[in-house]
C-alpha cells in the first residue's frame, strides 16, 4: 500500500507537510502544540483528520491556511492563481460575518481577491444556489438557522475556487439530523469537481462517511500516528455503507488507534 | 405586536400623567404657582417666547454648538479608537494619556478654554467636542477589541490587506459600541453645553436660563428646562434612527 507519507516531496501531493512543528510561547517556556507532523494529501483526495480535543488539529489547519507560522518544518501547497485561492478554510462554529447578507458573505473571499463586482455577484449566486440558499441571498445571518449559516460558510470557501479546501469541524455545532444532511450535501458538491479536502473532525463516523483516508493524530503535542484508508466506494450512501461489515471494522480500528490518545489527552 | 403598541402608550402615559398631577396640585393650591410654574403657564411662556423669536434663537445657537462639537469630537475619536483597537502599539502609546485625561470633568477645563479661545463659539464647540471625545474613543476601542477573533482570522485567511480588515471587520464589528459611545456622548454634550452657557455665554439655552434666574423669571427657567429635555429626547430618537440605518443587520434584535 502506498502511504501518503511516502509521497512527501514527490510533487504528487495536493498538500505536502514535512517535519512540521509548532510551539506556543507560554508562561513557563515554549509549549509544543505540533511535533514533527508529516503527511500528504493527494490532489483530488478527501482526507479526514481525527484526534483528541486540544491535539493541535486547528493549529495545523491554521498553519495550512497561512494564519500562523510554523516553528519548524515545511508546507507545500498549490499557489493561488488569479481568481482562485490556494487554500480556503471553513472555520469552526459561527463564522458568517453578521453584518453581511448571505450573498455578501459568499462573495467576501472574491471581494478580497479583487474580483469585479458583477462577476463576484454572479459567482456568489451560483455557489449560494449550489447549497440551496439562493432564496436567502439578502437574508442576514441572524435570520438563518445554524445549518444554513454553515452552508453559507461552505459556499464562501467554494466560491473562491480553492485548490484545497480546509474544513475545521464545520458541522460540530449542528444537531445530528442536520449534520447528516450537510454531510450528504458536501459529498454531492465534492463529487462534482473533486477538490482536495482536508477535513478535521472529532467524529469517527463523520470521518468514515466522508473521506478516502483518515489521518489519526496523537494527543498534544500532535503527531500523525496512523493513516487508515477507507475502503468504501463512491458515491456513498450512508444507508448502504452503514450495513457494510467494513464500516464496523474500520470504526473499530480507528477507535483502537484513537483510544489511547484520548485517554492520554484526558489525563494530561 | 400588541405588546409593542401597549409599550408605546405606556411611554406616553407616564410623562403626561406627571404633568397632569403637577397641574392639578398647582390648581388645588398645594404648589405655589409663583415658585413652581404650572405646566399650563410654562406652555404659555413657551408660546410667547417663540413668538418673539427669542426661544428659537437660543435653541438654534445651542443646537448648532452641539452638532458642530459633536462632529468635531466624534469623528477623530472614532478614527483613533479604531486605530487603538486594531494596533497593540498604538494602544500602548496612547492609553496612559487617555486614562489620565478621561476622568477629568471636562467642565473644569472650561475656564482655561475660555482663556485661550474667548467667550465666543469656538470655546463652546471645543468643550462639547472635548467632553464627548474620550467617551466615543474608549467605546470604539472596546468595540474593536470585543469583535470575535474568528472574524479577523476569516479576513486574513481570505487574503485581506490591512485596509480590508479595517473596512470589512473592525468598522462594522465596532459599530454597535460606537453608537453606544455616541449616545452617551450626546447626553454629555447636552449637559456640558448648557453648563458652559450658564458659566459664560451671551446666547443659548443655558444663557436663557441663567438670565431668567437673574431677573427672577421662573416660568422662563422652567421653559428652558423643558426645551432641554425635549432636545435630549429628539437627539436620542435621531441617533436611534441613524443606528438602525447604519446597522440593518441588527434591526430584528430589538
Amino acid at each position: 500500500m502506498l502511504r501518503a507519507a511516502d509521497q512527501v516531496g514527490t510533487g504528487l501531493a495536493g498538500i505536502d507537510v514535512a517535519g512540521l512543528s509548532k510551539a506556543y510561547q507560554g508562561r513557563h517556556g515554549p509549549s509544543p502544540a505540533l511535533q514533527d507532523v508529516t503527511f500528504a494529501v493527494r490532489a483530488g483526495e478527501f482526507a479526514a483528520l481525527i484526534g483528541p480535543s486540544g491535539c493541535g488539529k486547528t493549529t495545523l489547519l491554521h498553519i495550512l491556511a497561512g494564519l500562523i507560522e510554523p516553528t519548524a518544518g515545511s508546507v507545500s501547497l498549490p499557489r493561488r492563481h488569479p481568481g482562485r485561492l490556494g487554500t480556503a478554510l471553513v472555520f469552526q462554529g459561527a463564522s458568517t460575518l453578521p453584518w453581511m447578507t448571505a450573498l455578501d458573505n459568499v462573495a467576501y473571499g472574491l471581494r478580497l481577491m479583487g474580483v469585479p463586482a458583477r462577476e463576484r455577484r454572479e459567482r456568489a449566486r451560483q455557489h449560494l444556489g449550489q447549497v440551496g440558499l439562493l432564496a436567502f441571498s439578502d437574508a442576514y445571518p441572524h435570520q438563518l438557522s445554524e445549518g444554513m449559516r454553515q452552508r453559507v460558510n461552505i459556499a464562501r470557501a467554494l466560491a473562491t475556487d480553492p485548490a484545497i479546501l480546509l474544513m475545521d469541524e464545520p458541522f460540530a455545532d449542528l444537531d445530528e439530523q442536520n449534520r447528516l444532511l450537510l454531510q450528504d450535501e458536501l459529498l454531492r458538491i465534492w463529487q462534482e469537481d473533486r477538490k482536495t479536502v482536508l477535513f478535521v473532525t472529532h467524529s469517527l463516523d463523520e470521518a468514515i462517511r466522508l473521506s478516502d483516508r483518515v489521518l489519526v493524530m496523537s494527543a498534544s503535542p500532535g503527531r500523525i500516528t496512523a493513516e487508515v484508508p477507507v475502503p468504501l466506494g463512491r458515491p456513498r450512501d450512508f444507508q448502504v455503507i452503514r450495513q457494510d461489515p467494513a464500516y464496523g471494522a474500520l470504526s473499530a480500528r480507528l477507535w483502537g488507534e484513537l483510544r489511547e490518545e484520548v485517554l492520554r489527552a484526558s489525563r494530561s | 405586536m400588541k405588546a409593542r403598541i401597549a409599550d408605546r402608550w405606556l411611554a406616553v402615559i407616564s410623562p403626561l400623567g406627571l404633568l397632569l398631577l403637577w397641574e392639578g396640585l398647582s390648581r388645588a393650591g398645594l404648589l405655589d404657582a409663583r415658585f413652581i410654574t404650572p405646566p399650563s403657564a410654562i406652555g404659555r411662556t413657551l408660546v410667547a417666547l417663540t413668538r418673539t423669536g427669542e426661544l428659537p434663537y437660543h435653541v438654534g445657537v445651542s443646537v448648532e454648538r452641539i452638532i458642530a462639537g459633536f462632529l468635531l469630537g466624534s469623528i477623530p475619536a472614532v478614527a483613533l479608537g479604531l486605530a487603538m483597537g486594531l494596533s497593540r502599539s498604538v494602544r500602548a502609546l496612547l492609553m496612559p494619556i487617555v486614562a489620565a485625561i478621561y476622568p477629568i470633568p471636562k467642565i473644569a477645563i472650561y475656564p482655561l478654554i475660555i482663556f485661550y479661545l474667548g467667550i465666543g463659539e469656538a470655546s463652546k464647540v471645543s468643550i462639547v467636542a472635548l467632553s464627548i471625545f474620550f467617551l466615543v474613543l474608549l467605546n470604539t476601542m472596546a468595540g474593536v477589541l470585543g469583535v470575535d477573533r474568528t472574524y479577523f482570522n476569516i479576513a486574513r485567511a481570505y487574503g485581506a490587506q490591512s485596509i480590508d480588515v479595517f473596512t470589512t471587520i473592525a468598522w462594522p464589528g465596532a459599530l454597535p459600541s460606537i453608537f453606544t459611545g455616541l449616545k452617551l456622548g450626546m447626553g454629555f454634550a447636552l449637559i456640558v453645553i448648557v453648563g458652559a452657557e450658564l458659566l459664560g455665554s451671551d446666547a443659548g439655552i443655558g444663557f436663557l436660563i441663567w438670565r431668567s434666574y437673574q431677573i427672577f423669571a421662573i416660568d422662563v427657567m422652567f421653559a428652558g428646562l423643558l426645551v432641554t429635555a425635549v432636545l435630549g429626547w429628539l437627539a436620542t430618537i435621531t441617533l436611534d434612527w441613524l443606528e438602525r440605518r447604519a446597522m440593518p443587520w441588527r434591526t430584528e434584535h430589538k
